[in-house]
């Protein structure tokens, strides 16, 4: 029973491993979850909050495929904001605060729930490699389990390095051990490997805060939710509070510059820009005098307090001086010290965008690893990683989105052909179809694809086949609903819009930016009763298509000039040494990268139009 | 593997530079409804595959060239697609005129090697032919890189580099709003931006006009010599061609009843046509010789028209200059020859008819200095000055210049209109997208890399 041998093993249990582990699962292999504690399974090691900018889009993205982590973040959020409301529907992000400790359980009981899913808590020391493949694992028992695949997913544990102050001892979380002997291995079979480095703010106790001196920020009067499913939504939230620095505050921080272990060059990872230490922002942006401070409770009932935007690794009672300058932190106490932590990542140019290792076979990496950063950037691939694993382990078709598809698709296509230098968080600009990818559409973008493969439920599939069909019944109802002059013209003015002077179609008008649907359904009782019969999903769809029109149709264009070169697959592993017709650059590149596709291969860097051209020609045979 | 383009690419299959035919290539789905929109003659659309048309080339109402098309319909064709070839005559003005036109009607201009790259892809090559035209790719791309290197010497690239780092700081601002619109982050003052588009609108338009003049620069100025027998034209030719040390070449290899050659005139090149004598005649050999001097004169940049002082009258002059079918953009200028020779109130009256009249002595070598001058004037008409501006030379340059232009209007409408942010992007996008087409794409990190160290982000 111990050595069974299963179609799929995945290390480590956070954000990547669960949804691997969940998504190999449900599509029909057998799997080993592996983790060093089974009580910290989906730990959310930083901020207790899923979802944001671009990284909401994920987690839509994740559930219209059929993954897990938009269902269990509805069942254990706090509280919902969509953000960026104020701008276009392309932007609008849903963001969840969440109960870590419920979010962790809800992970756990649902992998419990799925009959594919054993479990074996034990660090993994190696992996068994036999002719370039890896057939499975050896633990630190010495325990060898056999596999088809193996998805690593061991987020900052690899050789991880925990700095406070001067202070620094292994781990790969506060108060958890670090893992040794796979990156080293992995360097033996000619993986490259890198150093990153991350941070996390410490955490207080709420009791001790006066919320009187911040400014409360509510979730969403009408709080909307992840998943297309029938999740719960919240009837009832928690607010967050909004505080600053101050010139006092960063005074003190000063103080400890000199042991920071950062400003001192003891940290040798490069950290991400975007989510700067605190230190790291007074001493970057001086004339700033204040920074935003987001104080987030980390449940429902617990009295533990996560300060968002105050990540340090500077000397504990330094950061705790520090704090009780911050207007309602006057009187703080500190549960947790923030810190730093340092830990090995492979440069993910040595993927496959199937998220298969190009050294060696049936070996998958997902999450941190890879060289990002972000609970919603790890689920995803580890999604990807454990969709593919079992696609290699049946003999099917591997399974890749385009970057005109996915958030998932750029992400991934970022890492395998960009690389990266510093942790790789989703951003929308980095998409070049921001327009087409949109938290609203992500059911229509990806669950037909996903319920081909086996992984998004009938039921998933309906939804989306209903909410395609409605939305064109009322985009058809729309475009020949006659509106008179007479019957819009009050509201016209109302809105500060022209008012028009002969019959026109509904549809003309809704594409005026000053109207919404339901200003127009409040002017005519009758488009009002006949559009009664649609949900708001489905109206909501219907209106952002007439709103997006032009643009979406730009991207389509776009898109499809991309996908012809996509469409153009390289098969097996050409000699571009051979091909003199290539730039230098281009060969060595071309060498590197080992691009899956012409597409791919014009989006590595150094590699030109003729470049591509020449590749072209020489592809056929 | 059918049709998997959907676009209809075109460019010149000949070399550039002055033959007697020139062949533009069309192929794509849109190609044969494409040269029909242009081509006088029969409907292409109805004509059988593998034939040859005879016929008109007209931009509306103008008739550019006699042509003969030929049409290759897929898969009978070297792409495998629908094939247009058409056979115009070796004029650069023609060229540039029928590739625009076709361009404008929503042909895109070919990349290097992109016909082999269609033909390869349909299937029309085996591997020992696409290895062989690999090779020719690769030379065509080192021609590229020498007009680029020529391109960086005028300034292009500097120019266009500066261009789109304000963009893309203008772009990272935006960005910026729609990726931290959560934090706290000062907002893009939008007064300001209008104020930068205006200023980015006003270098790209220059530049788009400066096309007109790099296509001179590139190609030379036609400029025809006529005038009656023995008004000195070929005096005047030789003065010109003498005095200059800096005869860039004489054009070979072609048997003309035209002498041309070129002259570099402060880095403009002009190239010279002397022609067979404009007059009435019944000699049926010289008469075709007056029709080809008009045809010429009809392709001309400049026309000089010669005549003798001495000899001429203000009537025969004006009747000779009304008859010349100077092409309308085109510049005539009166010259009046043996200055030298001609009695001052023969001058005077010259003078008075023609106020712009300049004289000049071919034989002697007077008055050509002022000649120069005059013919200089007659391509900085755009108050370019072809030594220090940056000019662009090439049509897909032009091409992508005019559609950054376009999105930068449509970035300026949405401003002003009050459009969402992620639309005023995706156009500011898509003209940094156009002019990435001539200085190399800009990605993402870009725009990141312009917000990460200006603005402090992350909580």
């Amino acid at each position: 029973m111990l050595t069974q041998e299963y179609d799929v093993i995945v290390v480590g249990a956070g954000h990547a491993g669960c949804e691997a582990a969940a998504a190999a699962a449900n599509l029909g292999s057998s799997v080993l979850l592996v983790t060093m504690n089974m009580n910290t399974i989906a730990q959310m090691s930083c901020n207790p909050a899923m979802g944001g900018v671009a990284k909401g889009q994920i987690v839509r993205e994740v559930d219209a495929l059929g993954g897990q982590s938009g269902i269990i973040t509805d069942k254990t959020m706090i509280q919902f904001r969509m953000l960026n409301r104020s701008k276009g529907p392309a932007m609008w992000s849903p963001r969840a605060q969440s109960d870590r400790m419920r979010f962790a359980e809800e992970w756990r009981l649902t992998l419990e729930g799925i009959r594919n899913v054993d479990f074996w808590q034990e660090a993994v020391t190696g992996l068994l490699v036999e002719d370039g493949t890896c057939v499975g694992v050896r633990t630190q028992l010495g325990i060898e389990f056999r596999s088809k695949t193996v998805v690593l997913t061991n987020g900052t544990f690899l050789n991880g390095l925990i700095h406070i102050g001067e202070k620094n001892f292994g781990g790969g979380r506060a108060a958890e051990r670090k893992s040794t002997g796979i990156t080293e291995q992995l360097r033996e079979l000619g993986f490259e490997t890198g150093r990153m480095k991350t941070g996390t703010p410490p955490r207080v106790d709420g009791r001790t805060l006066d919320y009187s001196k911040m400014e409360e920020q509510a979730g969403d009067e009408n709080p909307s939710k992840f998943s297309y499913l029938d999740t719960p939504t919240l009837s009832k939230q928690r607010p967050c509070y909004i505080t600053y620095t101050n010139e006092k505050v960063h005074d003190i921080l000063r103080t400890g510059f000199e042991k920071s272990p950062m400003f001192q060059g003891r940290i040798k990872g490069l950290g991400p820009r975007y989510c700067p230490s605190v230190e790291d922002k007074i001493n970057r942006f001086a004339d700033k005098d204040r920074h935003q401070i987001f104080v987030e409770p980390e449940g429902w009932s617990t009295v533990e307090v996560y300060v968002n935007g105050f990540s340090s690794s500077l000397p504990e009672d330094v950061q705790y001086e520090a704090l009780r300058q911050i207007a309602g932190f006057e009187n703080a106490k500190m549960f947790r010290p923030g810190y730093a932590i340092e830990y090995d990542f492979f440069p993910p140019t040595q993927l496959h965008l199937t998220l298969e290792t190009k050294p060696v076979r049936n070996l998958y990496f997902a999450g941190q690893i890879n060289g990002t950063t972000g609970y919603e950037e790890a689920a995803c691939q580890g999604l990807m990683a454990g969709i593919n694993a079992h696609q290699r382990v049946r003999e099917l078709e591997p399974f890749i989105l385009r970057r005109s598809e996915a958030y998932i698709g750029v992400l991934i296509d970022d890492l395998v052909n960009k690389g990266t230098d510093e942790p790789y968080r989703m951003f929308t600009s980095r998409a070049e179809h921001r327009i087409l990818l949109r938290q609203d559409n992500a059911d229509l973008r990806l669950t037909p694809l996903a319920h081909k493969l086996g992984l998004a439920s009938d039921e998933r599939m309906a939804r989306v086949e209903q909410k395609r069909q409605q939305t064109a019944d009322v985009l058809d109802y729309l475009s020949k609903k006659p509106v008179e002059p007479g019957e819009i013209n009050g509201l016209l003015e109302e809105l500060g819009s022209a008012p028009i002077h002969e019959k026109t179609r509904v549809v003309n008008l809704l594409r005026r930016p000053q109207l919404d649907l339901p200003d127009l359904q409040r002017a005519l009782p009758e488009l009002h009763e006949h559009l009664g019969q649609y949900g708001a999903e489905v109206l909501e769809q219907a209106s952002i298509h007439v709103k997006y029109e032009t643009y979406i149709e730009k991207e389509h264009q776009q898109a499809e000039r991309m996908g012809q070169l996509e469409d153009l697959r390289i098969v097996g592993r050409l000699d571009y040494k051979a091909m003199p017709a290539l730039s230098h650059e281009a060969r060595e590149k071309l060498l590197k990268v080992q691009p899956e596709t012409i597409g791919q291969a014009s989006r590595i860097s150094g590699i030109s139009p003729a470049d591509i051209s020449v590749l072209m020609v020489y592809l056929g045979k | 593997m059918t049709n998997i383009f959907s676009d209809t690419i075109v460019a010149l299959s000949t070399p550039p530079g002055a033959g007697a035919i020139a062949v533009l290539r069309l192929s794509g789905p849109a190609a044969i409804e494409l040269t029909d929109g242009i081509f006088f003659g029969r409907r292409l659309s109805e004509q059988p595959s593998n034939t040859l048309h005879y016929g008109t080339l007209r931009n509306g109402e103008a008739i550019l060239d006699e042509v003969v098309v030929g049409l290759f319909r897929a898969p009978h064709s070297y792409t495998r697609e629908d094939v247009v070839e058409i056979s115009t005559h070796g004029s650069d003005y023609i060229i540039r005129e029928v590739l625009a036109l076709l361009v404008r009607r929503g042909a895109r201009l070919a990349e290097p090697g992109e016909f082999t790259k269609r033909a390869f892809l349909h299937g029309a090559f085996d591997l020992a032919q696409a290895e062989a035209v690999a090779d020719l790719i690769a030379a065509d791309s080192a021609l590229q890189h020498r007009v680029a290197l020529n391109q960086m010497r005028g300034g292009f690239s500097r120019e266009l580099k500066d261009l789109r780092q304000q963009l893309i700081d203008f772009a990272a601002l935006l960005e910026l709003e729609l990726d931290f619109g959560e934090e706290d982050v000062e907002f893009a003052d939008r007064s300001g931006l209008l104020r930068l588009l205006t200023h980015v609108q006003t270098v790209v338009q220059r530049l788009l006009r400066s096309f007109e003049l790099g296509n001179v620069i590139k190609n030379g100025v036609t400029t025809v010599i006529a005038g009656r027998p023995n008004a000195g034209k070929s005096t005047l030719l030789n003065a010109l061609l003498n005095e200059e040390r800096a005869i860039v070449s004489a054009i070979p290899g072609t048997t003309r009843d035209f002498i041309e050659d070129e002259v570099s005139l402060e880095g403009i090149k002009f190239r010279f046509v002397d022609t067979a004598g404009l007059r009435d005649t019944t000699d049926e050999v010289e008469a075709i010789g007056v029709q080809r001097t008009r045809q010429r004169v009809e392709q001309a940049a400049v026309v000089l028209y010669l005549f003798d002082l001495v000899t001429a009258t203000p009537a025969e002059v004006a009747a000779d200059t009304a008859a010349l079918p100077v092409p309308s953009g085109a510049t005539l200028l009166l010259l009046g020859n043996k200055l030298d020779e001609a009695k001052p109130e023969t001058v005077a009256a010259f003078q008075q008819q023609f106020p712009d009249l300049v004289l000049l002595a071919a034989a002697p070598r007077t008055g050509l200095e002022e000649l120069r001058q005059h013919l200089l004037a007659t391509v900085r008409r755009e108050g370019l000055d072809a030594s220090s501006a940056t000019i662009v030379t090439n049509l897909r340059h032009a091409r992508s210049l005019e559609v950054a232009g376009e999105a930068l209007v449509a970035v300026q409408h949405g401003l002003t209109s009050g459009a969402g942010t992620e639309l005023v992007a995706a156009d500011l996008r898509a003209a940094l997208r156009a002019l990435g087409e001539i200085t190399g794409d800009i990605s993402s990190d870009d725009l990141l890399g312009s917000i990460f160290t200006r603005f402090c982000i992350g909580k």
